[in-house]
Order: C-alpha cells, then sequence, then structure tokens
C-alpha cells in the first residue's frame, strides 16, 4: 500500500512534539529519533516515486475546490527527496560536530522546519502554502539564532523582519487572487484564471507580480537578495547548509504558479513571468558572482555562491520551455548539494584546522563543482543550461560564461587563503568528513548517470508544462 | 463605505511601511503589526463587503456574507500574531546584549569580526 500524501508533513511534526514530551534532556534520544525521521522521509519518497503520479488527497475529505488539496507530482517528489536526502546528511553532520549542543532545541525545530518544507511541496492550495512557508519561517528564526550571539541575533532580527514583511505582500497578493477568481485551489485557479474577463487583467497582473516578489525574497533573486549573506554567513554551518534548499522553495513556488496558475498561454498574465525573471535572474548571477569575489570568509563566499546558483536556476527556468525547465531542475538538484557542501566545508576548515589535508581535497572538488568546471555535475548543468537558452544566447551565454570565470578566481583565491596562509583553528574539534563526502558522491552520481536523471527530468518538466493530469486528479476529488 | 475601507487600508499600510523604514526595533515591530492589520482589512474586503449578514447557514437570513475570508483573515491574525511575539524577544535579545535597536544593515565592524 501507498501511504498517504500527508505522512511526509505529520512524521517529523510527531517526531517533533515527541522529542519535546519525552527526550528534552537527552540529546543522543533526540538525535537517533531526528535521523529516524529522516531516514522515514526517505523511505516515504522513494514509495511515492514508485507510485502512479499526479495523486491528490482531500484533507478531512472536504470535496476539492472547497476543502485543502494535497496533491503529488513529479516535481513535488523531486523536492521532498532533495529535502529528505539534505536532512540526513545535516543531522550526520550535526552529530560529528556538537553543533546541536549549542543551544536547546536544535532538533525539535529541525523537524518542525522539514514539517513546513514537506507542507509546502505537498500542498495544492495557495493559502495553505502561505501557512506552510510560515511553519518553515518561524522553524527557520529559531534555527538561525541557534547558539547565540550578539552577531546572530542581529542577523536573525534582519530576516525575521524581510520575512514579515514578504508574508504581508503574499497574504495582498492572495487577497486579490481570491477577489478576482474566487478560489484558491491551484488547480482551480488554473481553469479560472484562464477564463477571466479582460477587465479584471490589470488585477490579476497586479496579484502575479506581487507573489512574484513574495518567491522572488524566499529565493533571493537581486534586488531582495539582501537578507541572505547576512543571515547565511551568521547562521551555524550546519543550519546554513539545511538553508541551502530554503531558496529552492522560492523556486518551486515560482514554478508551480509559473506552470499551473499563470502559464504563458493565458492572455492575462502571458510571458510576465519570463520577462521579468530573465534579467533578475542574469542580474543575481552577477551579483552573486562578485560578491564571492568580494567576500571574506568561506561562509560569506558561501552564501553568495547560493545567490549566484539562484541566477543561474532563474536564467533556466525563465526559459518557459520544457527543455529549459529540465535543465533547470537538473542544475537545482546539484546547486543545492554543491552549495550545502561549501557550508559543511566551511565548518570543517574551521574546525579541523585549516592545513587539514582531506578538507583541501574536499574543498577543491566543492569548489569544482559550484564554479561548475568539468568533470562534475555542475558544469554539466550550465551545459544543459546554455543549450536551453539558446533563444537567448547573446545575453545568456557571456553572463554565465563570464561568471563562470569569476567564481573561480573567487574560489580559487579563497582556497589559497584557507589552506596556504592560515593559521591555527579557532577551536580544534573533532569532526568527520562523512558529511561533505556523502554530498559529493550525491554529485558524482548526478555526473555518471547523468542520462537516466536528465530523462526522469525531462518527464517531470513536461508533466510541469502541460499539467492536465495534475488537475483532473484534483478536480476527481470533488 | 468602500471609501472609508479603502482609505483605512491604504492609512494603515502607509504608517506601517513608513515606521518599517525607519529601522529601529521598536518602531519596525509597530509598523509590521499595523501591515498585518492592513493587510486584515484587505483580505476581509477580498470576500466583497456586505454588512449586516451571516456567513453560516441560517434560515431567517437574507443573504449571506463570503465565509471563507473571514477563516483566512482569522489564520492571519493568529500567524501574525506569534511572529510578531518572535520578532519582540529577538529584538529584546539584540538590544540587551549590544545595547542597539537598529535593525538596519550590519556595521562594517561586524564583517570584521567574522573573519
Amino acid at each position: 500500500m501507498i501511504p498517504y500524501l500527508v505522512t511526509p508533513i505529520i512524521l517529523p511534526a510527531a517526531t517533533a512534539a515527541v522529542m519535546l514530551l519525552v527526550a528534552r534532556d537527552n540529546l543522543t534520544l533526540q538525535r537517533i529519533m531526528g535521523l529516524a525521521s529522516a531516514a522515514g522521509l526517505v523511505w516515504l519518497v522513494l514509495q511515492f516515486a514508485i507510485s502512479t503520479l499526479p495523486r491528490a488527497e482531500a484533507l478531512g475529505n472536504w470535496p476539492a475546490p472547497f476543502g485543502i488539496v494535497l496533491a503529488a507530482d513529479g516535481l513535488t517528489v523531486l523536492m521532498l527527496g532533495l529535502v529528505a536526502a539534505l536532512a540526513v546528511v545535516v543531522l550526520l553532520h550535526v552529530w560529528a560536530n556538537g553543533e546541536d549542543k549549542l543551544g536547546a532545541s536544535f532538533h525539535p525545530l529541525f523537524q518542525f522546519q522539514l514539517m513546513g518544507l514537506n507542507g509546502a511541496f505537498l500542498t495544492g492550495d495557495a493559502f495553505t502554502l502561505f501557512v506552510f512557508f510560515e511553519v518553515l519561517l518561524i522553524a527557520s528564526y529559531g534555527l538561525v539564532v541557534h547558539g547565540g550571539g550578539a552577531e546572530r541575533l542581529g542577523a536573525g532580527v534582519r530576516y525575521v523582519v524581510t520575512n514579515l514583511v514578504g508574508s504581508t505582500l503574499f497574504l495582498i497578493g492572495l487577497g486579490v487572487v481570491y477577489a478576482v477568481t474566487g478560489t484558491l485551489n491551484m488547480a482551480d485557479l488554473s481553469a479560472k484564471v484562464a477564463m477571466l474577463p479582460a477587465g479584471d487583467a490589470a488585477l490579476i497582473r497586479v496579484a502575479a507580480v506581487m507573489l512574484l516578489m513574495v518567491f522572488a525574497v524566499k529565493a533571493a533573486l537581486v534586488p531582495l537578495h539582501i537578507w541572505l549573506p547576512g543571515t547565511y554567513a551568521a547562521a551555524p554551518a550546519t543550519v546554513a547548509a539545511l538553508f541551502a534548499v530554503m531558496t529552492k522553495v522560492g523556486a518551486y513556488a515560482v514554478l508551480r504558479f509559473g506552470m499551473l496558475v499563470f502559464p504563458p498561454g493565458v492572455a492575462a498574465t502571458g510571458s510576465l513571468y519570463a520577462d521579468l525573471l530573465l534579467p533578475a535572474g542574469l542580474l543575481t548571477l552577477v551579483v552573486g558572482a562578485v560578491g564571492m569575489l568580494g567576500a571574506r570568509g568561506m561562509n560569506r563566499v558561501a552564501a553568495y555562491a547560493a545567490i549566484a546558483s539562484t541566477g543561474t536556476l532563474f536564467i533556466a527556468l525563465s526559459g518557459f520551455t520544457a527543455v529549459s525547465t529540465s535543465a533547470g531542475l537538473y542544475y537545482l538538484v546539484h546547486s543545492t548539494f554543491a552549495v550545502a557542501a561549501l557550508f559543511l566545508l566551511a565548518d570543517l576548515s574551521r574546525r579541523r584546522g585549516a592545513r587539514s589535508g582531506p578538507v583541501a581535497v574536499l574543498f577543491f572538488l566543492t569548489a569544482v563543482a559550484v564554479a561548475g568546471m568539468p568533470p562534475l555535475s555542475g558544469f554539466l548543468g550550465k551545459l544543459l543550461i546554455l543549450q536551453a537558452r539558446w533563444d537567448a544566447a547573446p545575453v545568456v551565454w557571456p553572463v554565465v560564461l563570464t561568471t563562470s570565470l569569476v567564481m573561480m578566481v573567487a574560489l580559487s583565491r579563497l582556497g589559497s587563503d584557507l589552506f596556504w596562509k592560515a593559521a591555527t583553528p579557532e577551536r580544534p574539534a573533532p569532526a568527520t568528513l562523512t558529511a561533505p563526502v556523502l554530498l559529493l558522491l550525491v554529485l558524482v552520481a548526478m555526473t555518471v548517470f547523468a542520462g537516466p536523471v536528465g530523462i526522469a527530468l525531462d518527464g517531470v518538466a513536461a508533466a510541469l508544462h502541460d499539467p492536465v493530469d495534475y488537475i483532473a486528479t484534483v478536480e476527481a476529488l470533488k | 463605505m468602500e471609501v472609508l475601507v479603502a482609505a483605512i487600508i491604504g492609512l494603515l499600510t502607509a504608517a506601517g511601511v513608513w515606521l518599517t523604514l525607519r529601522a529601529r526595533s521598536f518602531d519596525v515591530i509597530v509598523g509590521l503589526s499595523f501591515l498585518s492589520y492592513a493587510v486584515n482589512v484587505f483580505l476581509f474586503a477580498s470576500g466583497r463587503l456586505a454588512p449586516g449578514l451571516p456567513p453560516i447557514i441560517d434560515p431567517a437570513a437574507a443573504g449571506y456574507t463570503d465565509p471563507l475570508p473571514q477563516a483566512l483573515v482569522l489564520t492571519a491574525i493568529v500567524i501574525s500574531f506569534g511572529m510578531t511575539a518572535v520578532l519582540v524577544m529577538m529584538a529584546l535579545g539584540v538590544f540587551l546584549r549590544t545595547g542597539s535597536d537598529s535593525t538596519g544593515p550590519a556595521a562594517p565592524d561586524d564583517e570584521r569580526k567574522e573573519q
């Protein structure tokens, strides 16, 4: 039997609650429960992946456009898998480096974060998407300031304020959407937005841009990226590694709304999303690469690498063709693991001392992946994107290629600073290399099995561009 | 009545934006509260303004108002309440540790410390 779609939300929520009740003072038990929950999520995702997609469920059995719907298609399962795999690796690293001892409740907050992420990917209802955004944000507020300290708290306050303004915009956008269409179910919206009278086109365009701005804040698209470098650099390294997937929530939401609710074929919005996302993506990539060059300290370089990866991703997604979306999804998976590995190595290089040989080797491999050099998956991802955006080649190619060079220079400089000139480590502490090695193995696997992975992602992208199955599955819940 | 509601939403939003941009924690928290009030009234209006009509089934009612925005506003109020509480605690923490209530960009010193 295939598990219910709601289980990836309930499992971490229940784990967090049980942790708080029975394992408050027992860190080992919390670690075991956290890892068990993350492993359970991996198993659930595998179950979903072999089942027939898309699937939908009506929560509380309320009929479709009125009740809350959970729906899963290829994109949902891909994102759930990304979160579950990253969660396992990050929890292994936390176990090794003991960052969870810095303050109370790291593991419950981590589980609530997973619950929010899974919920955001599973929901088929725009307002529930807002609610799960808030769940994942409130957990992330706790994680950002985990361990305390004035600098972390200051960065945390700026992060919270930015996201609260974002949430306000989200609600205004949803209010306009509801006022114009009378529904918030995404599959139902897809039909209603296509049928809007010409008089409402201006209103729905305003709502579309407001929602895009919210997702751009989450994804850290320039000029709404300003919250990211300070927050990620100040957050504990393991938390920052998990946050590598947080910017992807914004990308996911843009894909979902851009394909289902405001697809390029709809008269009211047309190519609005594509027109805005291409320049924003190019600018983000440039700012990210220049930021990497100008940043001091490995955490900050990794934070700007996250921004640059968002830029590259949105250059691909703004193509709005099945080929470009498939290339974007490949790069999305690659960049999540590559940036997470960079954050974990920042932590390791601080703990193990900068002259540690294994750390230097891992850093070199990760830098190759992040900058997009052969032979790792970053190169394939960028190649696929360049190929898919042949239509906009005069702007896309020079920017992507030049920024790759800038990123190489930035990472080489960082490497020579860290491994050739460095002094003694701040706090020498044992920490194993397991987690970054695992992440790099995933990248190697993505490179070796690029063919089958590409075919699977082509299928996901094709389903996104022609969401009739998704809509029919949700509407069958009447 | 539409004009009155629209003017109130506009006024609350303007006050909220202005206070949020002052980049001091107390002003920002009050500003964000104003913004969330504005959003709540706006969400309420998104179901059309229908004074004096019940949102639930009642045999004696002449008509109904849309109950969904009321449910949305309730959710939004609860969430913004929780978020404000978190923000107040964090802002207090910063103020007690650093003596500064600025929510603006980090001073250059902060970046040097990270090195």
